[in-house]
């Protein structure tokens, strides 16, 4: 198990993830474990109440949990999105810029490899969930 | 054609550094070779039979001159001296050392060129028509729209781990010259009854072992929201295409299974959030990306006509050269389909020939097509005996271009870990059963496409006359199928009956044509006569 990555100034929230389902069925869990098969839209009506969201990454190759956190932040999530599992460090770049803030990779990360992964580009092609201006605004002003 | 700026050369510059770094964390043994993989495979670098192969991506298979050369010099310096066209309009070479990659890598940098996506689970290289902007019946030149797609693909933060690889092609004409309802989505530009210009767009088409041509999702998409509608296309496919079978995980298979309507109506929704989001870039790039595609200079005022005294130039001129929409100017293409030739295959030698013909008389560009040939898209009329010159003296000036010696055959078992069946040889004996040039060109327009196994790099399925390889206890084995098209009459080829060892396909190939030349009509091509008359006296012929 690797440790907890987190690129969050608040406190690491402590209650345990509950699952989805059990999540929709009692209304005051703060933290939801997403697997990658499930529809981030289904938390969409309570993000207010939620301060965790973990995305599930079975295999490093199941990169639907990249558009779960980009749905999540469209619709305004503002808590930890947490990618777990098979979580490598060159896919974290790309899972900054989907919105996730938090790792907890299932083996331990190099953190000199990530550190230069994540200062690799100056740029970006394209708008995603992160704050980083894309290459087309750049160009016009 | 597109110049890199500060922004597009970084970002490639950039890259380099991180493949450097990646393959240093294999050699170093930190990183798993399982782990490597998906990212070697996002740069283009596969582990065939004998060494690697890195495919280098052509985007929309245009070049100029030196970026050309550039493809000669690493043919020459980190290859047996060859480069090998794809059907994807890249090149690829075959012998790569896995610890040169990252130096060639930074050679192709120093052009404005990459191995980013060509291949991995991700948006490849986007292909378009190789004619555009020198094509007589284009609305508009898709080559911008291709330009902008490459950079919006690039790294694409959600789409890079998608259930299997990704195609888009673009074209701006009614003549179908890239195959756009083969790929995972198809663009075509088309002007409206307003006279606006604007997308058709498709979805889920594809080859490989399950092959589908592309319905229609949305019949009219304004050109501003190409981007917006493209993403929650993928959005839609990222979330629910299948990842429990590689072979069910092409988009194709998500289309095919809920329906086009339901994949349409998934889209939309997912649109009617996702173009809120300000993907979409300002009409400002665009302008800015299509400046750069504004047409050559073109000389006013030049010869329209040709000296046909030279039979063979004649030969070539009638076979190999298209129609061009300035007066004067004329598309040639070049062939890289040889007698005896592997298909799609230059030597260093030819490539920088090529390229320095493309310098003098072509005004610096270049074209790679998804047939492996390579065209010289604006030319002077007056310099096309010239340019056939050269050729002649290079052996690129074979006159067969849509001719049944016109082969897309894939690698195959002589390169392929995947392969059931070699394609090579097999190309090699039927154009050298047709050896004959007046007997090819007495047949005319057949496209034969040879694939070395289910994956169909080969394009079997839009062969009028496909083959495919097979295992067959332990034996290499072929099953032939006629009536695909590739063009904007699309359809998929259909297995004739029982397969054939390697000498029994050419036979067939054979009856097969010599059965359509008893039964065609005036001006009918092989595919005509077979879609009009049925199998039936193809199959009387060949198994009878
Ligand atoms: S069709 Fe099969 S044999 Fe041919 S290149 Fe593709 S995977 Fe290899």
């Amino acid at each position: 198990m690797g440790e907890l990555l987190r690129y969050r100034e608040d406190e690491r929230h402590e209650e345990p993830a509950v699952t989805l389902d059990a999540f929709l069925g009692q209304t005051n869990a703060t933290a939801v474990r997403l697997e990658s098969d499930e529809d981030a839209r289904a938390l969409i009506p309570h993000l207010g109440q939620l301060a965790l969201v973990e995305v599930s990454f079975p295999k490093f190759r199941d990169g639907r949990g990249f558009s779960a956190a980009r749905i999540l932040r469209e619709a305004g999530f503002t808590g930890e999105l947490r990618a777990q599992g098979d979580v490598l460090v060159d896919q974290i770049p790309l899972m900054r810029r989907c919105g996730f803030d938090a790792f907890a990779p299932e083996a331990a990360i190099d953190l000199d490899a990530l550190e230069r992964a994540l200062g690799r580009y100056d740029d970006v092609y394209q708008k995603a969930a992160d704050a980083r201006t894309p290459v087309w605004r750049r160009r016009h002003g | 054609m597109y110049k890199y700026d500060e922004y597009d050369q970084a970002i490639v510059d950039a890259r380099v550094g991180e493949f450097r770094d990646q393959v240093n964390r294999r050699i170093s043994g930190e990183m798993s070779e399982d782990q490597f993989k998906p990212l070697r495979l996002m740069n283009g670098l596969y582990l065939q039979l004998h060494a690697y192969m890195l495919r280098v991506a052509v985007p929309y298979g245009t070049m100029d001159a030196r970026q050309m050369h550039m493809l000669a010099t690493i043919a020459r310096k980190y290859d047996k001296g060859y480069g090998h066209f794809t059907t994807r309009q890249n090149i690829q070479y075959n012998w790569i050392k896995l610890d040169q990659a990252p130096d060639i890598l930074a050679e192709l940098a120093t052009v404005e060129m990459h191995a980013i996506q060509t291949s991995g689970n991700c948006i490849r290289n986007i292909s378009s028509d190789q004619f555009a902007g020198a094509a007589a019946d284009e609305v508009e030149d898709p080559r911008p729209w291709a330009e902008l797609l490459r950079q919006w693909s690039t790294f694409h933060p959600e789409f890079s781990y998608l259930p299997r690889k990704f195609k888009i092609a673009v074209i701006g004409a009614e003549e179908d010259r890239a195959a756009v309802k083969l790929h995972d989505i198809g663009l075509q530009l088309y002007r409206n009854d307003a006279g606006e210009v604007g997308f058709r767009l498709f979805a889920g088409g594809g080859m490989g072992r399950t092959p589908m041509i592309a319905p229609v999702i949305r019949e009219w998409l304004p050109k501003g929201d190409l981007l917006s509608y493209v993403e929650s296309c993928l959005r839609v496919y990222n979330r629910y295409g299948r990842r429990d079978n590689m072979y069910k995980a092409r988009i194709k298979i998500l289309v095919h299974e809920i329906g086009a309507a339901e994949y349409a109506r998934q889209v939309e929704e997912e649109w009617a959030h996702v173009k809120t989001l300000g993907l979409d870039p300002p009409a400002s790039e665009f302008e800015r990306i299509a400046g750069y595609f504004a047409p050559p200079a073109y000389d006013a005022d030049l010869p329209d006509t040709v000296d046909r005294t030279d039979p063979d130039f004649t030969l070539w001129i009638d076979q190999n050269v298209s129609a061009h929409k300035q007066p004067g100017y004329a598309v040639v293409t070049i062939s890289l389909k040889p007698a005896e030739g592997i298909p799609g295959d230059a030597s260093a030698d030819q490539i920088d020939l090529m390229a320095d013909l493309a310098d003098k008389y072509g005004h610096d560009e270049l074209r790679v097509t998804h047939a492996q040939n390579i065209v010289l898209p604006h030319v002077r009329k007056r310099d096309l005996h010239t340019i056939w010159q050269a050729l002649e003296g290079a052996g690129l000036a074979t006159p067969n271009l849509d001719l049944i010696s016109d082969i897309i055959a894939c690698p195959g078992l002589d390169y392929c870990s995947l392969a059931n069946a070699r394609s090579i040889p097999l190309a090699q004996k039927i154009a050298g059963r047709f050896a004959d040039l007046d007997r090819q060109r007495d047949v005319g327009e057949l496209k034969l496409k040879i694939s070395g196994c289910i994956n169909a790099c080969g394009h079997h399925h839009a062969g009028h006359i496909g083959i495919l390889g097979v295992d067959r206890k332990g034996e290499e084995n072929y099953q032939l199928s006629f009536g695909g098209s590739a063009a904007e009459d699309t359809s998929l080829a259909k297995i004739i009956g029982p397969g054939f060892n390697e000498d029994g396909v050419v036979d067939a190939v054979e009856k097969a044509v010599e059965t359509y030349r008893g039964l065609r009509t005036e001006g009918e091509r092989f595919l005509d006569t077979y879609r009009r008359v049925g199998l039936a006296p193809f199959k009387e012929a060949i198994y009878g």
